[in-house]
Formats: C-alpha cells, sequence, structure tokens
C-alpha cells in the first residue's frame, strides 16, 4: 500500500475544443487551446519547477519559478500564466533559466527557517521540493538580515514575526514558513468562495491575513480546508499531521455526512488516520470539501462510542454487556416470541441512510424475507420521501435529474427551502463559483439564508414566503410563465402530454393563482414574484435545487410536482444546466430509497403488489413475500401505542431526536418489549431500547453510498472495526441466528444481488466502480457507464405529467394562542441530531441551537440576545436562548435541531405529507416568552437519559 | 463611546453612498473616508465590506496594501521626506536625522503638540531637484538644513 499519488498540473484544464500543438523540451504535446505551457509540459510528463501554481486555481504569475525560454520570444515568460500556442519550441530547462530558478530559491530560504527534520511538512513540502529540483546548495544572503522567521534578534524584538495562530481547533497557520505565494488566498476566494483571506501589507511586508488581521477563529473563515490543500510549506497545517506525522498510504473513500457525496483520501499512519484530503478526481466535489468531511472525523474513535452489544430486560435497569453470540441469539429469540405471541406483523425494521446500500439492502432484506413481512422503512420518510414520490408521478424516477456538474452549464438558479451554504457546502462553493461567472440566483425561503446575500454574490430576487405556502407560491410562478407566455410550447409538444398541459395550464391561469391573489397569504409581493418567473423563463438554462424546506411540509408531495411542472412549462430538463435537484440531506438517503427501503417498495422502487417484481425476490431468496405495504414509521409507532406492534431493530438512526412529536415516539417505543438499536453511540433511541448492538464508523467497513446525483461512491475500509464487525455482518448474523442462510463474506457479493435483482442497477459491480472511479444510475445494458442526465430524449415514464397542484392550507395555523410559525434548519459545523459532529471539534462553532427571531417580535415578549425563552406548540413546550435577528421575517422564529437537550421536536406536530407522512417540520405554530430555563420535560427527560445510559460493569458501585 | 461609534458609522455610509456605484469604488471610498476623518476608522471597513458585498478580509488588504492610508489620524502637518536613492545620494540621510532630531520623533510619529507627523516616501520624481520633501501635498525641491528648520518652526506655531 501506498500513497495515492493525484499529478498537479498546475493550472485548471481548459475546456476548449480547439487543439493546438507545440514542442516542449523536444517532445511534441497537443492540449486544447488556453492551456498553460506548464500544464501542457505536465501533460508530457514534463514537470517545470512552480510554488505559487496550483491546478485548483486560476495561474498567478508570482512565486518566478517556473520561468521558461520560447524560440523567437525575449525573456523568460512564466508557464502558468502563457498559453500554450501552435508551433512553439518551448525550453523548460536551459543555464539561464537554471541560473534564475536557483537565485529565487535563494531569496526565498533565506527567509525561511531552516528546522526540516523538525517540521511538520517534513516530507510533503513543495519549498523543500523545489529546493532540491533547483539544485540549492547555498544561501548568499545568511539570515542574519530583515526577516520574518525569529522572534528576537539579539535579545530584541522582532516586528516582523508574527506568533503561530492556533486558533482553529483543526489547523494552524504559522506566519513565519509563509512565502507569500498566495495559494490559500485564490482558493478561499475560487475554490470555497469566501473570501476570508488576504495578504495585507505589501512589498517585504507581505502577510498572509485572515479577515481584518484577525485571528482565524474570528474571521470569516468556515474552516472548510481549501487553503491548507493549498499551501506549499507548513505554514498551513492540519494539527492532526503535526501531532501523528506524515501519512504512509491512502485510500479513496466517500464522505459519511450529507448528500453532496464527497471523494476523500483517507490517509493513513498504519490503523491511525491522519487526515482526510478531498480527492480531485471525485466527480461529485472535484477536489474541494467541508468542514465536516474534512475534519470532523473524531467521532469515530471517540470515548462514547460503545464497542460491546448490551442486553437488559427492562428500559429502567441498567444495560449489560454480553458477548456478540448471546445478542444475536437474545434479538432472535425475542424476535420470534413476540412474532408467535402477536403474530407475524408485530416486528419491523428501520433502514439507515447513513449506513451503505449493501447494509440498507439487508436491512430490508431481512425484515422482508426473515420477518416475512413489510414493516420496513427509512429516516427517507421524515426528509425527502415526498420528492420521491412527486417525481416518479412527473418523470417516472424518483430522483434528481442532473449530476453536480451541471450547475456550472446553469444561467439561472432557483434555490427552494435549501440552505446549500450550510447543508451543503461543497455543492453551495460550486454554485457560488457558477454565480459569480454571472449566473442569476432566485431563494425562496422563508429566511434570509447567507446565498441571499454573501461576498460577491447577491439573489436577484428573494421570495421571502410565509412558512407553508410554497404550493401558492410555486402555482403563481406558473401562472405566470403561462399567462405571460413564457412556456416552452415545442418542448411540452415533444415530451409532454399536451392534454394534461392544457388542464395544467388552465388550472394555473385562473385569477385566484395570480400572484397578487396569493401575494396575501404568502407575503411575497406579487411585482417581485413576477420579475422572479420570467427571469427563470426567459433566463436561459434554468435549474432548481431544493432542499427539506420543500418537502418537509403537509404539502410537500404537491410542492415536488409543482417544481416539475415549472421546469417542464419553462423546458429545463434533459441537458447540462438545468433540471430539478433535491438537495439530499444524508449520505446516503438516495441509496437507502433505492435499496427498497420503503414499506411498498422493492429495490428499484418498484411496487411491493407487482408480482413479477416480487417473484424475482421470491425466486432468489426462497421465499413468498408479502403483497400488501407494512408500516412507515408514524403507524409502526401508533400500532405500538395500540398494541399490536412489539419489536424493531433499527440501524443507524435516531427516531426519538429526529422524528416529529418526540412525546409520540417516546410512548410507542416505551410500548414495545423488544427494542434493538444498532449504532454507533447510546443515542436518544436507545433510552429505550433493550438491545444495544454497536455500530461500526464509513472508515471502518467497505460498500457504496449514492449521493444526491445519484453516484454511486465506493467506501472503502481503512481500518479494523473497533466494535468488531462491521454493519453489514451484524445484520447477516442477525439473519443466521433467525435461521436465515446467508453467507456474503463481501459487500461485492451483496452488490452482486443489488444488480442481478434490480434494472437500474444492473450494471454496477465494484470492478466497475474501482474503474470509473463511480456511476450515477441507470447503470445497465443502455447506459453502461450510468447516466449522468436523466431524461435527455424523453422521461423515463413515457410523456411528463402535469399535474394540478392545488394550495391546501395547513392545519398547523398561527392564531391568538400561537401566532408565530417555527421552522427549522441546519448550520454548517453540524449535522443532523449531532450525533457525530458534537462529538468533535466542531462544537467551537455551534455549542448550543438558538431560537432565531425578528427584533420586532423579540421586543414584543421583552426578549434579548442570549435570554432563555420558552417556546410552546400545540404538542409541546421547550426552552433555549434566544438570537435576535432580522434573517427571519416578523412573524417567523427558526431553530436548529443539532442538540438533544433542545428537544425541537417536542414542539413539531404530527401533521404530515398527505402522501408519504413525511413530517410537517418546517411549520409549528408557536408561542415564544421569557423562561427561567429548561422545561418540566427537559428536566424529566435528562434524568430519564441519564439512568437510562448506566452500563452496568462500569456502574456497579452505584 | 456608543454615541461616537453610531456617528462614524452614519458619517462613513453618507461617504459610501456617494461612491458606491462608481466602477471599482473601494479606492475612492477609502480616500472619502480619509479625507472625511482624517484617516480611515477602523470601525468603518467591515460597514464598507457590508455595503460593496466583499469580505471584511479584502477591504483589510486593499487598506494595507497603500502606505498613504492611515488607520490613526496624522499630526495637522504631514512632512515626507524622500528617502530613495537620488535623494538619499544627495545628503538625503543627513537631512531625515537632523528632521528627526529637531522633532524630537522618528518616521512615522507625530511630535507630541500634534503638529506634525513625519513620514518616508519613496520617490517624488524629483530627483533632479534632490533632495525632495512634501509638505502637506505641496513638493519641495532642494532641501537643504536651513530650508528644512524653516519648515519645522513653520509647522510648529
Amino acid at each position: 500500500m501506498s500513497l495515492v499519488h493525484e499529478v498537479d498540473y498546475g493550472t485548471p484544464a481548459s475546456r476548449s475544443e480547439k487543439m493546438v500543438s507545440l514542442t516542449i523540451d523536444g517532445v511534441e504535446v497537443t492540449v486544447p487551446e488556453g492551456t498553460s505551457i506548464m500544464r501542457a509540459s505536465m501533460e508530457a510528463g514534463i514537470s517545470v519547477p512552480k510554488l505559487c501554481a496550483t491546478d485548483m486555481v486560476d495561474a498567478f504569475g508570482s512565486c518566478r519559478l517556473c520561468l521558461v525560454e520560447i524560440e523567437g520570444r525575449n525573456g523568460t515568460p512564466a508557464s502558468c500564466t502563457t498559453p500554450a500556442m501552435d508551433g512553439l519550441v518551448v525550453h523548460t530547462q536551459t543555464s539561464r533559466l537554471k541560473d534564475i530558478r536557483k537565485g529565487v530559491m535563494e531569496l526565498y530560504i533565506s527567509d525561511h527557517p531552516l528546522d526540516c527534520l523538525t517540521c511538520a511538512a517534513n516530507g510533503d513540502c513543495e519549498l523543500q521540493d523545489m529546493a532540491g529540483a533547483v539544485g540549492l546548495r547555498d544561501v548568499r544572503y545568511g539570515y542574519e538580515g530583515d526577516n520574518h522567521v525569529f522572534a528576537k534578534a539579539d535579545g530584541v524584538a522582532n516586528d516582523r514575526w508574527l506568533p503561530k495562530d492556533e486558533s482553529n481547533p483543526y489547523f494552524t497557520y504559522d506566519p513565519a514558513k509563509c512565502i507569500v505565494c498566495s495559494r490559500c488566498v485564490r482558493a478561499c476566494e475560487e475554490v470555497q468562495g469566501t473570501f476570508a483571506l488576504t495578504i495585507e501589507g505589501r512589498g517585504f511586508g507581505s502577510r498572509v491575513a485572515s479577515g481584518a488581521h484577525e485571528s482565524f477563529i474570528e474571521s470569516e473563515c468556515v474552516s472548510c480546508g481549501a487553503c491548507v490543500q493549498a499551501c506549499p510549506t507548513a505554514t498551513l497545517t492540519e494539527k492532526s499531521v503535526i501531532a501523528i506525522g506524515q501519512p504512509e498510504h491512502s485510500k479513496v473513500t466517500t464522505c459519511a455526512y450529507c448528500g453532496v457525496g464527497c471523494s476523500f483520501k483517507a490517509e493513513m499512519r498504519g490503523e491511525e488516520l491522519v487526515r482526510m484530503v478531498p480527492y480531485k478526481d471525485g466527480k461529485a466535489n472535484r477536489g474541494h470539501s467541508c468542514v465536516k468531511g474534512r475534519f470532523a472525523y473524531g467521532y469515530s474513535t471517540h470515548k462514547d462510542r460503545i464497542l460491546n452489544p448490551m442486553i437488559r430486560e427492562k428500559v429502567t435497569d441498567p444495560w449489560r454487556e454480553v458477548t456478540w453470540d448471546e445478542a444475536y441469539k437474545h434479538v432472535a429469540s425475542e424476535f420470534r416470541r413476540l412474532q408467535y405471541q402477536y403474530g407475524r406483523n408485530s416486528v419491523g425494521g428501520i433502514t439507515s441512510s447513513r449506513c451503505t446500500n449493501e447494509e440498507t439492502f439487508l436491512v430490508q432484506k431481512l425484515v422482508r424475507a426473515g420477518f416475512g413481512n413489510n414493516n420496513v422503512d427509512t429516516c427517507a420518510r421524515v426528509c425527502h420521501s415526498p420528492t420521491g414520490y412527486g417525481l416518479k408521478q412527473t418523470f417516472g424516477t424518483s430522483a434528481g435529474t442532473q449530476d453536480f456538474d451541471s450547475v456550472e452549464h446553469t444561467d439561472v438558479v432557483v434555490v427552494i427551502g435549501a440552505n446549500p451554504t450550510d447543508g451543503h457546502p461543497v455543492f453551495a462553493s460550486r454554485l457560488k463559483k457558477r454565480l459569480r461567472k454571472g449566473a442569476k440566483l432566485i431563494v425562496i425561503d422563508p429566511r434570509r439564508i447567507d446565498l441571499v446575500r454573501t461576498p460577491h454574490v447577491q439573489a436577484s430576487h428573494h421570495l421571502a414566503l410565509r412558512p407553508g405556502t410554497n404550493v401558492a407560491v410555486l402555482t403563481s410562478l406558473a401562472h405566470v410563465v403561462v399567462t405571460e407566455g413564457l412556456f416552452d410550447e415545442a418542448f411540452i409538444r415533444e415530451r409532454c402530454d399536451w392534454d394534461e398541459f392544457q388542464d395544467w395550464a388552465s388550472f394555473v391561469s385562473s385569477p385566484e393563482h395570480s400572484p397578487e391573489a396569493t401575494e396575501e397569504l404568502s407575503g411575497v409581493p406579487a411585482e417581485e414574484l413576477r420579475k422572479a418567473a420570467r427571469l427563470f423563463a426567459t433566463g436561459g438554462n434554468g435549474a432548481i435545487y431544493y432542499g427539506l424546506g420543500v418537502t418537509e411540509h403537509s404539502q410537500g408531495s404537491t410542492t415536488v410536482m409543482a417544481i416539475a411542472n415549472l421546469a417542464m412549462a419553462t423546458g429545463n430538463i434533459g441537458r447540462k444546466g438545468v433540471g430539478v435537484n433535491p438537495l439530499r440531506g444524508q449520505n446516503n438517503v438516495q441509496g437507502s430509497c433505492d435499496m427498497g427501503s420503503f414499506p411498498h417498495e422493492l429495490p428499484g422502487y418498484r411496487h411491493i403488489a407487482d408480482d413479477s417484481t416480487r417473484e424475482i425476490f421470491d425466486r432468489l431468496w426462497g421465499v413468498k413475500l408479502q403483497d400488501e405495504p407494512g408500516l412507515r414509521i408514524p403507524n409502526m409507532l401508533d400500532a405500538a401505542v395500540d398494541g399490536t406492534f412489539k419489536g424493531i431493530y433499527i440501524q443507524g438512526e435516531d427516531i426519538l431526536q429526529s422524528d416529529p412529536d418526540t412525546r409520540h415516539v417516546a410512548a410507542g417505543l416505551a410500548a414495545m418489549e423488544c427494542v434493538v438499536v444498532h449504532d454507533l453511540f447510546l443515542n436518544e433511541t436507545a433510552n429505550y431500547a433493550h438491545v444495544f448492538l454497536p455500530g461500526s464508523t464509513f472508515l471502518e467497513k467497505d460498500g457504496t453510498f449514492t449521493n444526491a446525483e445519484r453516484r454511486i461512491n465506493r467506501v472503502r475500509k481503512v481500518m479494523s472495526p473497533l466494535n468488531g464487525a462491521a454493519d453489514w455482518e451484524v445484520t447477516q448474523n442477525l439473519a443466521k441466528a433467525m435461521g436465515l442462510n446467508w453467507n456474503y463474506t463481501h459487500p461485492s457479493e451483496i452488490m452482486a444481488e443489488i444488480a442481478l435483482t434490480t434494472p437500474s442497477f444492473a450494471g454496477v459491480t465494484y470492478d466497475l466502480l474501482d474503474k470509473e472511479g463511480s456511476v450515477q444510475w441507470p447503470c445497465n445494458e443502455k447506459a453502461p457507464l450510468g447516466t449522468p442526465i436523466m431524461h435527455i430524449d424523453g422521461f423515463a415514464r413515457g410523456k411528463g405529467k402535469f399535474i394540478r397542484t392545488e394550495y391546501v392550507a395547513t392545519d398547523e395555523r398561527t392564531g391568538p394562542r400561537f401566532p408565530l410559525l417555527l421552522t427549522t434548519g441546519r448550520i454548517l459545523s453540524q449535522y443532523n441530531v449531532g450525533a457525530q459532529t458534537r462529538r468533535t471539534d466542531n462544537v467551537v462553532w455551534h455549542e448550543e441551537d438558538r431560537l432565531e427571531i425578528h427584533p420586532h417580535d423579540a421586543e414584543n415578549r421583552g426578549i434579548k440576545t442570549g435570554d432563555w425563552v420558552r417556546v410552546t406548540s400545540r404538542a409541546g413546550e421547550t426552552t433555549l436562548r434566544a438570537l435576535i435577528t432580522d434573517r427571519v421575517s416578523p412573524g417567523v422564529v427558526y431553530t436548529t435541531f443539532h442538540h438533544p437537550s433542545t428537544q425541537a421536536n417536542v414542539i413539531t406536530t404530527d401533521f404530515s405529507d398527505w402522501a408519504t407522512n413525511c413530517p410537517e417540520y418546517k411549520v409549528t405554530a408557536v408561542q415564544v416568552g421569557a423562561s427561567n430555563g429548561p422545561s418540566d420535560w427537559q428536566v424529566q427527560y435528562d434524568e430519564q437519559a441519564r439512568l437510562s445510559r448506566r452500563i452496568a460493569v462500569l456502574d456497579a458501585a452505584e | 463611546m456608543q454615541s461616537a461609534g453610531t456617528e462614524i458609522a452614519a458619517r462613513a455610509i453618507g461617504i459610501i453612498d456617494q461612491f458606491k456605484n462608481l466602477e471599482g469604488p473601494l479606492l475612492p471610498i477609502l480616500h472619502g473616508l480619509q479625507e472625511e476623518f482624517g484617516y480611515v476608522p477602523p470601525e468603518s471597513l467591515p460597514i464598507v465590506a457590508q455595503a460593496l458585498n466583499i469580505s471584511r478580509a479584502e477591504v483589510h488588504g486593499v487598506f494595507t496594501f497603500y502606505h498613504d492610508y492611515r488607520d490613526h489620524p496624522a499630526g495637522r502637518h504631514v512632512l515626507k521626506l524622500c528617502r530613495a536613492e537620488a535623494c538619499q545620494s544627495m545628503g538625503g540621510d543627513a537631512l531625515a536625522a537632523l528632521a528627526k532630531q529637531q522633532l524630537g520623533i522618528d518616521w512615522h510619529q507625530t511630535t507630541s503638540d500634534e503638529a506634525v507627523t513625519l513620514e518616508p516616501i519613496y520617490c517624488l520624481g524629483l530627483c533632479a531637484c534632490a533632495p525632495a520633501a512634501m509638505l502637506d501635498g505641496e513638493v519641495i525641491g532642494r532641501l537643504d538644513a536651513e530650508k528644512l528648520e524653516e519648515i519645522v518652526a513653520e509647522v510648529r506655531l
């Protein structure tokens, strides 16, 4: 094993299709027009010395090391800024060039410490490499002069010297080692798009500064790591590298946080993870990362991780550690007992959107083939189930239509109910890059998310609608498109059902759907909405990106269909730069849906009632599958309260914290006789569990994740599972204990079974993934290398279907008792319920959830920033601290749900999407008032959680 | 404190509004602020960043690049002595030493009576009349000890 080596071509690739040929050091090279001489050289295997150039950012031409000579031209131009042209004859190594380079290096080194042996970058330092490459043997200038290296000279403090900035939890900035190549500044601007770094001063006084000469942690820095990645020296270095040393081998794997699915190199020293480095060939992230994927992996070795299986009779007992065998036998006998006593349908399972496709497939197989029912569901129930339903109805496929590269070809972007800079940061960086190049942006969100206005990006229109009025606003947009004749008739006639279009067009054209009519209920000014509609319909390639602000509503599915209608009506489907793009919340939420996690669907979104599909599985698995859909998560909980549902196997989901109406979830779990939680940590759900099976992290197993663009990415095992078994092995052993004859020896065999049974995965093998890096389903005979963009020549379902989208106000209404609307969201540094990120240093950015409230509403209630406030809804109440901000409109309050103590879901109600039961998280009518501290429920809950987390061996003395 | 900050902010916003629609408005705004306040108040920089929708870091980078922008008030007069090659060869060093001694301050410092700030400058384009100086924006050629003493006396008035 060795490090995965990536070639640095020095400057970005040119997109030109015109080719030019030139000769470099006697080698004929043909490259696209616009390619730099530096990159052309590297393509031919000739590496020109360089320091300020790297292929993640544009050429800069400052280091004067990459100079070349070109026959017939004067001087020594920089190869990074000089484009290749037909017929050039270039020399990269002449005696003149050698002298210049050596002289330049001498100057660099005269102001750089000579502590190479004890330097963290030793073995991974481009400055060291270049000193070697140019043959530096001596520094004639000495080290006594003006410098940035030594804190003191002759006992006198050196004004130029700056101390190391260690404020960021993950990396350090040591100005003494900086050569001011500006790579970090350019990476922050061009790759990440935050513009948190600059060069302050000029000449010899130039320094890299974060913010306005602030520490990194106080500056605008979002800790994405792009600067650390770009730094050629030890100036910006991961603290983990300083602590551990250089890695010696690496493997390419996939991040286990959000649905962007970034590819990383896990760089290892033995079985110890040294650092995660974004992989340039990763097709989702193209070499970029965010603070979570890049740095927040500390949870994988956190002391809270449970490594031994545990059992208890009652949830009030302390846990008792047992062997794996004992745990498997116990679960098997309990589930069999429950099924014997209460019937076959009294048990079920929940698959995880955090686990691999293979693991998810096994859990649903265990439920369908082992339990003999269809009581399987997944956390997508509470996030993107309306996406699956809505897009299946309109287009024929339950998934987004594009790849992330598509955003580079977009002219008008609509972001609805999503906050990409926090929730999907790497996609947001790619989007911002496109926006800086001139694409237009329309944001539809109740809250002024960062994208509305952030350095160098400004939305053309921000439709700050009242929560719960998505359908009204989208239908009004369609009204403008249709009534002003902005629809794409040719596209619709060719691709869609014209009669259905006409029916829909007459529906949206009616006056009650005009922006003027909906303004009163949505709060969106009619003129602004009209302008936004015109821009989207006429501004070129229009792409819609949306998140949970669309789906988590009583009309979630309707909103998804309204989005699809709008895209079809404007002809924005089936090519680069357009499309309907759900931003998936979790790493494998697309995959868990694909793998048949829903009670009514077998893998590949085929209905359980379909005889021919069932037959495939019946024959292969040697069982007779039930032909009726099983219970959804809320139904399971209802049935538990009713006493008919008694046992559940929950893999990697914390339903108590993430599902709505916490008290109801708690009551459901408390009514069951065997709750099996399979997770990394004793999560909130485990407070009600009878069996705990320790889980493994993404670093500890092989498998695949499928991201928001349908991309199947490999997850590769880089360390042995601390708990002794990967999650797929645990599920398999459980199945064996229940008498099933499963004998998978590697996840690739599970993928083979998926491919065998599921047409859209027919061509997927681990060999193909190793060869291609990743593929996007459908991947089969028709598309052997996968499908980056869907519905190119026609919709998957045949003709695109327009569906009427009647706005129905949610039953969750404001009134005198509950006058405010609460909506929820995420923050950059934390992920979902926070089980992972709360156990990393990311807590320095977000140590608690806050309630955002408009100054007007706060003043009425006498609330100041930092005050404890009580939030009360029809379902319950909780307390947290307030943050006064005009990001939210008057009448709207907002919070995140990353911390269990906040208990935000105590107040959310059990209203849900009409089609899929996806909970209405995004709208809860609440009242907010001053409070002295935690609510009674929070106090009781904390006490119960504390008691239920006792482990007997450790707590025996108590 | 609060009111002083608010007052600076209000005046800064007035300046920003005057220039922000220009192409490349940052330098004109910084000039405007320096003219208004005699220096560029650090607390006005985030307001500039916000108004132009650029980052604090970018404003800081530009502001620190130009030596002529001050982050604190100067004396009533500003005396700049040329330190470039031609002036040095014509006795600039001795004049610089004299100026420092007469004023009792070093480069970039202001006399305790707030009368004058002494600054080095690198070439005023007056090499033919070296050594050269600049007092409150007016260039002075063929500076000698006598002229310098006159200047010192004048600014001290």
